[in-house]
């Protein structure tokens, strides 16, 4: 496994180009640009409906791109099945995480890959390999013969973190880790998302947080209704920037409006809301204004208006 | 713990402080069979103190031959529910088996072995037939196996009628062969004053067999996963379907087995036994801690669900009791085996 990589001829483990997936007349993504190297953080971030399931399946092998390149390691690729994606060590961490809950962890861990001769297995093995895995992920398991119901979640998330990294995975694609989880929780998953980037993967995060995304991210991809809005390098945005951009500048705006017209106490969150507005600097003008002009230009993969 | 033979370079196995907390009480109540063997004790001095003949060692030894008839397919039922599904028709299977033994081999006069064979064919067929179904169309195993029970409790009536014009088969006891089979399926010893049959060493062995499979093997794993999230099993490459169908035809193989033990023992079955000893096999499973909806049990907690029912079959008898009481027992014994199972698995899936 790689650690480092020369920046300047370094070649991206997963890159896609002006990707794009239609299904029949809908357009789910169009002219998606993106890319992750080895020790690397790529967030994904978008609301509801913005395309970032089906990001995450083309890219895990699910579906094919309608148009487009993927290029795995600087070749370019046509997955049929998540099981070719997984070969070439792109694996895939769902939010639903794959684990079986009344089964004991190592048991988990090593489900469809199961270490010994023949039939028999190598349980004391698996359990050292299992316990030594998750520690050195920085998960200290009281049990590894606990069912991985009794874990929390983030714990549950770093265990299925730690088996893709343990089984090969040299991209792991972490499809919304921290959206059912609790505060601390979210903590412990971001660190091992660190973790992760810091044994030398390339990981793709994907959340609707950019409180998560920022801390942890070294490029973050913006969608909004299947474009992408924004394709940024870490210090060519501050985290506010996330949120707004995020939130939607424009469309907050609006809301704001609309509560203040409804007088009462709507009228008082809408004030409150265009205060927030203005303070971060995404107001309906913002690509004009002479403060946002140079927080937002930069790197925007300007997608054709439709 | 982790040792291996030549190694001095691994650390020693080191004891995590937090697990010493965990007392060797709490760690039997965490096994799947943990409410079996408390009820087990509990129904063994019952009878114990209220009926005397149970206390000799010959009345034990027919308690564990009961058990044994049922204990033997209790086993691979148990194994299936473990995996996901069910199998209504495993009782009246049983009965196809030995009937299509005996028909076979007394119509064509052949060695009673071949009728062995043809009879082994069948059931694993039967297995095969109920998994394929299952796993191809996802159609719930309740349904599918309801259809096969009651064809197959048909084919075994209406057959038998058809070729005997009787409701048993002939008696093959003549046949060639037939004591060397009778040795091998239904031989019995004496042991100090104590009869012992064959059923019951059959039984122990594969109830260890299917232990090995579940807890030593990466089948064992597989079933595990099959029955407890089967999707997700899917995910890491895990042959559910291949795993499913293994499991039926395990059911048939023992069908098979047990089918051959009644008929060697008898030389004649009845066509319309084995009805209603699908849910006392479903019983035992449950009882032994198999979760209904799959994915977490034991096939020692079925050889013990087995035996509680042994023990209230032949306690109640020997107790002087009305027999009419015998199933109002079994059900409660299932009620209360199933409240304990959720009670159970909800500790177990509860995230701290």
């Amino acid at each position: 496994m790689t650690t480092t990589a020369d920046t300047t001829t370094r070649v991206a483990l997963v890159k896609l180009i002006d990707v794009g997936k239609r299904y029949g007349a809908v357009i789910a993504l169009h002219d998606i640009n993106l890319e992750v190297s080895a020790g690397e953080v790529t967030c994904v971030l978008g609301d509801n409906g913005a395309g970032k399931s089906t990001l995450i399946k083309i890219i895990a092998g699910l579906h094919q791109p309608s148009t487009g390149t993927y290029e795995v390691d600087g070749t370019p690729v046509h997955f049929s099945s998540p099981r070719e994606a997984l070969e070439r060590g792109i694996a895939t961490v769902y939010q639903d995480l794959a684990v079986v809950a009344l089964m004991p962890v190592w048991r988990n861990f090593f489900l469809g890959n199961e270490v010994g001769k023949g039939a028999r297995m190598d349980i004391p093995g698996m359990k050292k390999m299992c316990k030594d895995e998750l520690l050195a992920m920085g998960i200290d398991l009281r049990d590894v013969e606990q069912p991985i119901g009794t874990l929390s979640g983030g714990e549950r998330q770093c265990v299925a973190i730690s088996r893709a990294v343990h089984f090969g995975a040299k991209v792991l694609i972490l499809d919304e880790p921290t959206a059912a989880l609790g505060v601390k929780q979210s903590g412990v998953v971001l660190k091992y998302i660190i973790q992760a980037r810091e044994r030398g993967l390339g990981v793709i995060f994907i959340t609707h947080n950019p409180h998560h995304a920022y801390p942890v991210g070294d490029r973050f991809l913006l969608l909004n209704r299947g474009a992408s809005i924004g394709y940024y390098e870490k210090d060519q945005v501050t985290r506010d920037e996330l949120t707004g951009l995020m939130a939607g500048g424009t469309e907050l705006e609006q809301l704001s409006h609309e509560l203040e017209s409804a007088g009462g106490a709507a009228a008082e969150i809408g004030r409150s809301l265009e205060e927030d507005v203005t303070e971060l600097g995404i107001s309906h003008d913002t690509p004009g204004s002479d403060a946002a002009a140079a927080k937002t230009a930069t790197r925007q993969e300007g997608p054709p208006s439709p | 713990m982790a040792q291996t033979t030549e190694a001095p370079v691994a650390p020693p196995p080191r004891a995590d402080e937090r697990v010493g907390r965990k007392s060797p009480l709490a760690r039997v109540l965490a096994r799947p069979e943990a409410g079996a063997i408390a009820g087990a004790i509990i129904i063994y001095v019952f009878f114990f103190i209220i009926a005397p003949p149970f206390r000799n060692a010959s009345s034990f030894s027919s308690v564990l031959y009961v058990t044994s008839t049922y204990g033997l397919m209790a086993t691979p039922v148990a194994l299936l529910m473990i995996g996901g599904e069910f199998d209504l028709s495993a009782g009246v299977a049983v009965t196809s088996s030995a009937l299509c033994a005996s028909l076979f081999s007394y119509e064509f006069t052949t060695v009673a072995w071949v009728g062995v064979l043809v009879a082994l064919a069948l059931s694993l067929l039967i297995g095969f037939i109920n998994g394929w179904i299952v796993v191809k169309t996802g159609i719930p195993s309740f349904l599918v196996t309801l259809g096969m029970f009651f064809m197959l409790q048909g084919i075994n009536i209406a057959l038998t009628q058809t070729i005997t014009n009787q409701v048993a088969s002939p008696d093959i006891s003549t046949l060639q062969g037939f004591n060397s089979a009778r040795e091998v399926f239904s031989a019995s010893w004496t042991i100090g004053g104590v009869n012992i049959r064959t059923s019951v060493v059959y039984w122990i062995v594969f109830v260890i067999i299917a232990t090995w499979i579940l807890l030593r093997t990466r089948i064992g794993n597989w079933i595990f996963s099959a029955g407890g999230n089967p999707a997700s099993a899917r995910a890491v490459g895990v042959p559910v379907g291949k795993v499913k169908i293994g499991l039926f035809m395990a059911v048939g193989f023992m069908a098979w087995f047990t089918g051959m033990h009644t008929l060697f023992l008898f030389n004649t079955i009845q066509s319309g036994q084995g009805v209603g000893n699908e849910f006392v096999y479903i019983i035992a499973a449950v009882v032994g801690g198999c979760l209904l909806t799959g994915g977490y049990g034991s096939a020692v907690g079925a050889a013990i669900g087995a035996l509680i029912f042994g023990m209230v079959n032949q306690g109640i008898v020997y107790a002087g009791w009305n027999p009419d009481w015998f199933q109002f027992f079994v059900g409660a014994l299932l009620l209360g085996a199933i409240l304990l199972n959720t009670y159970i698995r909800r500790r177990a899936e509860a995230a701290i």
